[in-house]
């Protein structure tokens, strides 16, 4: 691709992914409506799809105050990094054979990077906010990252192992014979859980737990910065479940249909899953999510790395 | 640890079962929820078979209201009955608790099965006599005050009552 057709496609991406993550904030209350035997947003147009429209109506004509107590610069930048963060790891997800922005050989390292990223926004809007739910929310959101981070980098280790390669690409090319759902079944079951800890979302929305903080990290915001954070929010969703799809089940590999189709049709039913987990699944408190994440989440982690390294020297030297 | 998984697994399960059952919710203003003829709503003022207002002005249902929503005012017609001449009830205090109802001793005061009362202006919540009264007899359809008590009114004196028997003259020897 030019230079100029990947600026276009990049565009594209971004306005898919805000798009879809828009979509998605309809989609998932109509979803969990069915699974609540209830209806959901079911009025403005056809099947209440029109109701994102409305969402956004309101949050754009809210007065966009800043509270007189708050850390005025630190409030306004949190919701934006949150965005940035989750757009720019985006750029490394190959949504098919020839469609995607960058084939960065540490594709894997960069995603990582950026949803660690994304976990400042979180601490610094709590912190910034100056009040003691969102601080709560905040240390809640510190507590959750070192617990979940280290197996989250660990549990894709296996995979890296069996590629041979950090890049997503050449991740989606091995897995042509198998999809690394199988032999990476430790590995996917813990990049689950350490998933839906990075996007925060429910069962370990800790740091918002609208339950016991009114609303965590973002008690303060309100408007289109309180947007921001829902958009970040359902981007990392959307992030998390591209990724799933990448490195477990074969990216856009699949037959008779077009690969993005394949590709799109393994993130959509990720996105369900995740959605069926929220309506499942009670929240735990933050130090049951430690005690998970130090003492079963990272054993196990390496213990799959012991195993799959060891299977895979033995298979070199047979 | 195992068990919490298997339940955890187990509730996710049952959950997505329920992609197959349907939606308790009730469409409200397209499908209307079934209310017993005995609902408590909107409160109407109802006509004896005759076609006479039932309300004696007896202020029974003002004193029983816990909110203090009802006010009117007795007048004496000149056939001697009893009538309101105001009679007003604020539905934006009314808490539709059939206080009145119980109290009325002429089944004048009745609840209907109506709660659809909305209004952009809070006055328009006051209700006159001329809006609560109704052509009909209610829920109770042969019950005329004056043909049962034993009130004298123009053309029935004491004793002429349904099922009363004429006063006894404490003044005469005869048995």
């Amino acid at each position: 691709m030019s230079e100029l057709d990947t600026i276009g496609f990049g565009l594209v991406i971004i306005a898919a992914a805000v798009g879809g993550a828009a979509f998605l904030t309809w989609f998932e209350r109509r979803l969990l409506g069915v699974w609540q035997d209830r209806y959901g947003p079911n009025r403005l147009g056809p099947f209440g799809v029109l109701q994102v429209l409305a969402d956004m109506i309101k949050l754009l004509t809210k007065h966009d105050w800043v509270p007189p107590f708050a850390d005025r610069a630190v409030f306004i930048f949190a919701p934006t990094a949150i965005v940035v963060a989750m757009l720019l790891g985006f750029a490394v997800v190959p949504f098919g054979p020839e469609l995607y922005i960058l084939d960065l050989n540490i594709g894997l390292l960069f995603f990582l990077g950026m949803t660690s990223l994304a976990v400042y926004s979180v601490l610094l809007g709590g912190l910034a906010s100056n009040n003691k739910y969102a601080l709560l929310g905040g240390l809640r959101s510190a507590a959750q990252m070192v617990s979940y981070e280290v197996f989250m980098g660990l549990s894709l280790m296996g995979v890296v192992m069996l590629t041979g390669s950090f890049s997503l690409r050449a991740i989606v090319e091995a897995q042509r014979d198998l999809w690394f759902c199988i032999p990476q079944f430790l590995g996917l079951f813990t990049f689950l859980i350490a998933g839906i800890a990075e996007s925060h979302r429910l069962p370990f929305d800790l740091p918002e737990a609208e339950h016991e903080l009114t609303a965590g990290f973002h008690t303060e915001y309100g408007g289109m910065k309180f947007a921001m954070f829902m958009l970040g929010e359902y981007l990392g969703l959307l992030l998390i479940s591209c990724m799933i799809a990448t490195l477990f089940f074969g990216g856009w590999l699949g037959p008779w249909l077009p690969p993005v189709v394949w590709f799109g049709l393994k993130v959509f039913i990720l996105i369900c899953f995740f959605i069926l987990l929220r309506a499942a699944i009670p929240r735990p408190r933050y130090d049951q999510l430690m005690a998970l994440g130090w003492k079963v989440m990272l054993p196990l982690t390496l213990l799959n790395l012991l195993l799959t390294g060891a299977i895979a020297l033995l298979m070199e030297g047979a | 640890m195992l068990n919490s998984l298997t339940s955890q697994l187990r509730t996710i399960w049952t959950i997505l079962q329920h992609s197959f059952t349907k939606a308790e919710t009730v469409q409200y203003p397209e499908e209307k929820p079934y209310l017993a003829p005995r609902y408590r709503g909107r409160i109407v003022l109802t006509k004896d078979p005759d076609g006479e207002e039932r309300c004696v002005a007896c202020n029974l249902c003002a004193v029983a209201c816990p909110v203090d929503c009802i006010a009117l005012q007795q007048g004496v017609k000149d056939d001697g009955r009893w009538y309101p001449e105001f009679f007003r009830i604020n539905f934006s205090r009314c808490i539709m608790c059939g206080m009145c109802e119980e109290a009325c001793p002429t089944n004048a005061i009745q609840l209907t099965p109506d709660f659809e009362m909305c209004e952009y202006d809070r006055s328009n919540m006051v209700y006159e006599k001329e809006h609560l009264q109704i052509e009909g007899t209610g829920k109770y359809h042969d019950y005329n005050f004056y043909r049962v008590s034993g009130l004298a009114i123009e053309g029935k004196d004491k004793g002429e009552a349904q099922n009363e028997a004429p006063p006894i003259d404490v003044k005469s020897l005869l048995p």
